[in-house]
């Protein structure tokens, strides 16, 4: 597979390991009421879904970036990917 | 379809004409006691035991496609019960003690061959993590021996034992481990399930639950609705997408595995060894090939294939522990789709939904634990009390915080 980097551009994905669901980034609010059922959740429960997929790459054996990669489950294809700290300002814009 | 000497004979001089298929091919009747959805070696090792320990005949299982054609025809074979956690390990002592009396419960040659199985060491850590585990292994009723570099280079004299980074210093070694021909395992199970009356329903896709107040009235398939006193999922890579039309979610990912298996060779190795320092493992097969495998991919996939990078990963562990196999050709690879869980252990439990009960999880590992997951299953699903051995592989362990996490990784499946 072939990790479109938006910095450094086509790179092979076994320079990176993978974390999982992008849903990783939104992290419930500890002290909010609910917090527990929130967490089990954020920590345990997956959408795995037979299709796209949001995940988390790590660029460990390259510039240390985290990116949120979108891929088909069914055939492997990616589509796209961006930097995760830009998915996750704009996650921090749309809760603000 | 029963078989004896004087049958094979009388066949042999008529022609084989009058040889059967091995269990009948019968359409779904309007409802069943119990309906199993998923007929690999998990959903046929259930109705099995449903009907013949449990006295429960009214019984299908519902397949998408043909018996046997998921991950109980694809895996590697290795059966044994050389866990750590008081979760698991119980559990899987219990499936190779069914294992042992397999041939003759079921009456159906499925290769047993108990050929051991030897995980080396590579270090002073390694050692005493695996003598920890030998004892836990013990403390089941299973056996374990921890060997030393010499008893080891008598075993494998091939092995190599010098290699700069990963030194060998020893094994553990389960000698009641093996293989078995993990298809004859499907049909052996399929047609005892079908002797003692069980519906085996092929070419019928699951795909809805019909759910009244809360409670399972049956299932809609490709051929029509089945009506269920109680519904048993047994769907392994398969596992969130059939459960989230009952509107679960589940604490598992899908993932995919490759082996690989050589060209026919002749017999060098003897059991099954698995390497200490990466992930591989191999053993060789009856009819010569080596078959090996390692990682999982590490990503979710339902493409029933892998990629590259495994593939070169698993040539490079093999070359590190046995460089004697560089020669041999790869005839073939193949991948399964895997459900993972956030702890790297099963799950056999009722669900929120009353009268659907869930058999899933079962990682990398599901194959060793066949019967004794089939016979457990079928216990709930006929007691409505978990089997002993099963008390810790609950649905809502994730919540409680009663994880079996054998390795400690933490909830990533991808580290188990
Ligand atoms: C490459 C590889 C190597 C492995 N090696 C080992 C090993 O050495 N030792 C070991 O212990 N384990 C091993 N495993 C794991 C083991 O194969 C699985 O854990 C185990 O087979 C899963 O249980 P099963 O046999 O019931 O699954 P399957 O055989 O996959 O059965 C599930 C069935 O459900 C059916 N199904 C799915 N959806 C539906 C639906 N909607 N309606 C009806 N039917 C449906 C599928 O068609 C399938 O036949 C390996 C797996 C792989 C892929």
């Amino acid at each position: 597979m072939i990790i479109p980097h938006p910095l450094l551009g086509p790179r092979d994905s076994q320079e990176f390991t993978i974390m999982g669901d992008a849903k990783l980034l939104a992290r419930p609010d500890g002290l909010a009421d609910g917090a527990e059922a929130a967490f089990f959740d954020y920590l345990y429960l997956r959408d795995n879904p037979a299709g796209l997929h949001r995940e988390l790459w790590y660029h460990e054996q390259g510039d240390r970036s985290w990116l949120v990669v979108t891929r088909d489950t069914l055939t492997h294809e990616i589509l796209g990917a961006e930097l995760a700290s830009d998915v996750a300002r704009r996650l921090a814009e749309g809760a603000a | 379809m029963r078989f004896s000497g004087f049958r094979v004979v009388k066949e042999a001089l008529t022609g084989h004409k009058g040889w059967k298929p091995l269990w009948r091919d019968p359409d779904p009747q309007p409802a069943y006691d119990i309906v199993i959805v998923g007929g690999g070696g998990h959903g046929l090792a259930t109705a099995y035991y449903l009907a013949n320990t449990f006295d429960k005949p009214r019984v299908a299982v519902l397949e998408k496609g043909w018996l046997g054609g998921g991950n109980i025809g694809r895996n590697t074979t290795i059966v044994r019960s050389n866990y750590l956690l008081p979760g698991n390990q119980p559990f899987y002592e219990f499936s190779l003690k069914l294992w042992e009396g397999l041939e003759q419960e079921f009456n159906f040659n499925a290769m047993m061959s108990q050929r051991g199985i030897l995980n080396l060491i590579h270090s002073d850590a390694q050692r005493d993590a695996y003598r920890r585990r030998g004892n836990a292994m013990l403390l089941s009723g299973a056996d374990a021996e921890l060997l030393d570099l010499a008893a080891v280079r008598d075993m494998y004299p091939f092995l190599n034992f010098d290699n700069a980074r990963f030194p060998i210093r020893g094994g553990l070694l389960q000698r009641r481990a093996g293989t078995a021909r993990h298809d004859a395992v499907a049909w052996g199970f399929a047609r005892g399930a079908d002797l003692a009356g069980v519906d085996l329903i092929q070419n019928c896709e699951v795909t809805g639950f019909r759910i009244e107040n809360g409670t399972v009235k049956g299932v809609e398939t490709t051929r029509g609705y089945v009506g269920a006193g109680k519904v048993g999922v047994a769907v392994a890579g398969s596992t969130t997408r059939v459960m989230e039309k009952a509107g679960l979610r589940l604490p598992i990912e899908s993932q995919g595995l490759q082996a690989f298996v050589s060209e026919g060779l002749k017999p060098a190795i003897d059991g099954v060894i698995t390497f200490g320092a990466g992930h591989f493992y191999i053993s060789q097969s009856d009819k010569g090939g080596l078959v090996f495998g390692g990682d999982i991919e590490s990503y979710n996939s339902y493409a029933q294939r892998g990629n590259l990078p495994v593939v070169e990963d698993v040539m490079e562990c093999g070359m590190a522990m046995l460089p004697g196999i560089g020669r041999a050709r790869v005839l073939r690879s193949w991948g399964g789709i895997m459900d993972m869980t956030m702890d790297g252990s099963p799950i056999i439990d009722r669900t929120p939904v009353q009268g659907l009960y869930l058999n899933g999880g079962w990682c990398y590992g599901g194959f060793k634990a066949t019967p004794a997951s089939g016979y457990t299953f079928a216990h709930l699903l006929a007691t409505d009390t978990p089997h002993p051995v099963t008390t810790a592989m609950r649905l809502d362990r994730f919540e409680r915080g009663h994880l079996i996490d054998e390795k400690g990784a933490g909830a990533q499946p991808n580290l188990h």
